[in-house]
């Protein structure tokens, strides 16, 4: 008996744990010790992630004319001459097209961050040598895909302080999730 | 594929050279003997089969010795229907819920990688108090839970938004499978780290040549988010994320990223392009829908399905039904095209996010029919028609298709996918 109300003690305890662990709740919730602290540069060669701010972007520049060049060498095998031919993904043009029975998704048509571009081209691109382009190759190619898709003019320069201005226009395209939205008995 | 060890047994300590069991081929060729020629004539026939002319009554022979690693029979030859990107679950020939690891589905975005597990850390980082790196061994040490839960990559039957495009079950539903799965809370680990009151969403990444993310609401996944190194009893297979992947119950299967190497807290949404480009639905009016991650409600008849051809008499209609926001409550069925329905028999345990199998019992008249399966599940939502979801979201949306399955039975009995 006493055994069983211990039991139930230890497990309220744990849903204490639980709930003081919610988000926002200051209270310091159990902890086991397990883990260490990273060095900087064990979180600096993982830290990639590109969000829509900028935040993390390196320094560096690109612009369209270096970009024509590194996306011909890189790039049009895969997506075609000139972002739109394929085999795979087109990358260009598509614009006005969402709201039909054929829709094309681009990057000028579809994609709301340009922040994205850099975070996904560094981090899986060419698909044969992911993260093999340096920060001046991603800026540039950036370059050349927004000016394809003719969203920046030819002689912008794109790096860490203009990429996160630039208005991508599908950005007001998205909303949240309305499911169930299909009526049931 | 027979293991090497499955041809060669590795003899163990106590068992020399000489003491190996008399060879199959020996042992027959003496019983065949012993029994004289016309003996020897009368089974033959029936005792040996076509592959190995000399020993099939394994009553007879003595058998296989134990395997360090077991593989199934050799005459079993279910398997996955591959592609570059991806492979799909045979459920026409599975039984019960549990998918075979070997049988899993894949999906991922640049290989499998191949990950030392000794070698491999998760870092926790952002708006945490601790920034902190784990060993799997330091993983493995906290509390554990075990869940059997479905996957199912949000692409399931998306081919079918474009008309009845699969052949078979495997085609249309097939990327989908359950496993028990086994790992530390994704709260525990948090925990340690401590989050900082202005954490809202968190970044998961994979350590594959695709560095996969997914930006995830904190306070969703805290509910019931898993970071999970067994499937099924063992380690991950490396198709599902070996050493260490997220489960989230119920979400689609591109958030429950594989080869987890890192979680990143912030404000707000990273903004990736699997969460903008990719896995957002597109709908009539060229708005897209972004972070639609439960799935839900479906089922399937897995057989009697596309591809198979049925006997007039008993048949036993099979097949599966899930829902990402908790459990099934009734599935139903119909053999005439949804014009009437019966209940199937649920087999237990029926548990939250996970496939429940169900049973029909039918007898086929040698008439033309339609068989569909419709599940309901905890929170009243009833799976679809097709034209109810199609007006709801056209035919651009790519995923999370869920509408129900029609298989259609002619008089021949050969089963085909047809939509109605």
């Amino acid at each position: 008996m006493s055994r069983c109300k211990a039991a139930v003690l230890v497990l309220s305890a744990g849903g204490l744990v639980v709930l003081l662990g919610g988000v926002g709740i200051a209270e310091e919730p159990l902890r086991y010790g397990f883990g260490r602290p990273p060095t900087d540069a064990e979180i600096g060669a993982l830290n990639i992630d590109i969000d829509p701010t900028g935040a993390g972007l390196p320094p560096g520049r690109g612009t369209v004319q270096q970009g024509t060049a590194i996306y011909a060498n890189k790039c049009a095998t895969c997506h075609g001459p000139t972002g739109t031919e394929g085999p795979k993904d087109r990358l260009v043009g598509g614009h006005g097209l969402l709201a039909t029975e054929h829709p094309v998704k681009t990057i000028g048509s579809f994609w709301p961050y340009a922040t994205t571009l850099y975070d996904y081209i560094h981090r899986a691109m060419p698909l044969n040598a992911p993260q093999s382009l340096t920060p001046e190759e991603v800026y540039s190619v950036v370059a050349w895909l927004l000016h394809q898709n003719d969203i920046i003019p030819a002689d912008a320069v794109i790096d860490a302080k203009t990429l996160p201005t630039v208005k991508m226009p599908n950005r007001a395209g998205f909303v949240s999730d309305p499911r169930p939205d299909v009526p049931f008995r | 594929m027979n293991s090497p060890d499955q041809e060669k047994p590795i003899p163990s300590n106590r068992e020399t050279p000489e003491e190996e069991p008399v060879g199959r081929r020996t042992w027959l060729t003496r019983a065949v003997s012993a029994m004289g020629l016309s003996a020897a004539g009368l089974i033959a026939p029936s005792l040996l089969s076509a592959a190995e002319q000399n020993h099939s009554d394994p009553t007879r022979v003595p058998g296989r010795t134990p395997s360090p690693y077991g593989s199934r029979a050799s005459t079993e030859t279910a398997q996955r229907l591959t592609t570059a990107t991806h492979s799909l679950t045979p459920h026409q020939v599975l039984h019960g819920i549990i998918t075979p690891s070997a049988l899993h589905f894949e999906r991922h975005h640049n290989g499998v990688p191949m990950i030392d597990p000794d070698q491999h850390r998760l870092l926790i980082h952002g708006l945490v108090e601790r920034p902190l790196t784990f060993s799997m061994n330091d993983l493995m040490r906290f509390p554990s839970v075990t869940r059997t839960l479905f996957i199912e990559c949000s692409g399931n039957s998306g081919k079918e938004w474009n008309g009845p495009t699969g052949k078979t079950v495997q085609d249309t539903h097939g990327l989908m499978s359950t496993s028990e799965w086994t790992g530390v809370p994704l709260m525990t680990v948090l925990a340690e780290a401590g989050i900082k009151p202005e954490a809202a969403w968190v970044l998961a990444e994979g350590s594959d040549s695709a560095a996969m993310t997914r930006s995830l609401p904190l306070a969703e996944v805290l509910k019931d988010a898993l970071l999970c190194y067994a499937q099924n009893g063992e380690a991950l297979r490396p198709e599902q994320g070996y050493p260490l992947r997220l489960v989230l119950p119920g979400w689609e299967g591109n958030t429950c990223i594989k080869w987890l190497r890192r979680l990143k807290l912030g404000t707000a949404p990273f903004m990736t392009r699997e969460e903008t480009s990719r896995y957002t639905d597109l709908m009539p009016d060229g708005t897209a829908r972004q972070f639609t991650f439960v799935m839900e409600a479906k089922s399937v008849i897995t057989g009697p399905s596309g591809g198979q051809r049925i006997e007039p008499g008993f048949t036993e209609i099979r097949g599966l039904a899930w829902s990402g926001r908790g459990l099934v409550k009734t599935v139903e069925v119909s053999t005439d095209g949804g014009r009437t329905w019966q209940p199937a028999h649920l087999q237990g345990p029926v548990l939250p996010q996970c496939h429940t199998r169900f049973r029909f019992s039918w007898s086929w008249n040698g008439e033309e029919a339609i068989l569909q399966s419709r599940c309901a599940d905890e929170t009243g939502y009833v799976q679809p028609t097709r034209a109810a979801l199609v007006a709801a979201r056209g035919v651009n949306s790519s995923y999370h298709y869920n509408a129900i399955q029609s298989w259609k039975v002619d008089r021949q009995g050969q089963v085909t996918n047809v939509q109605v």
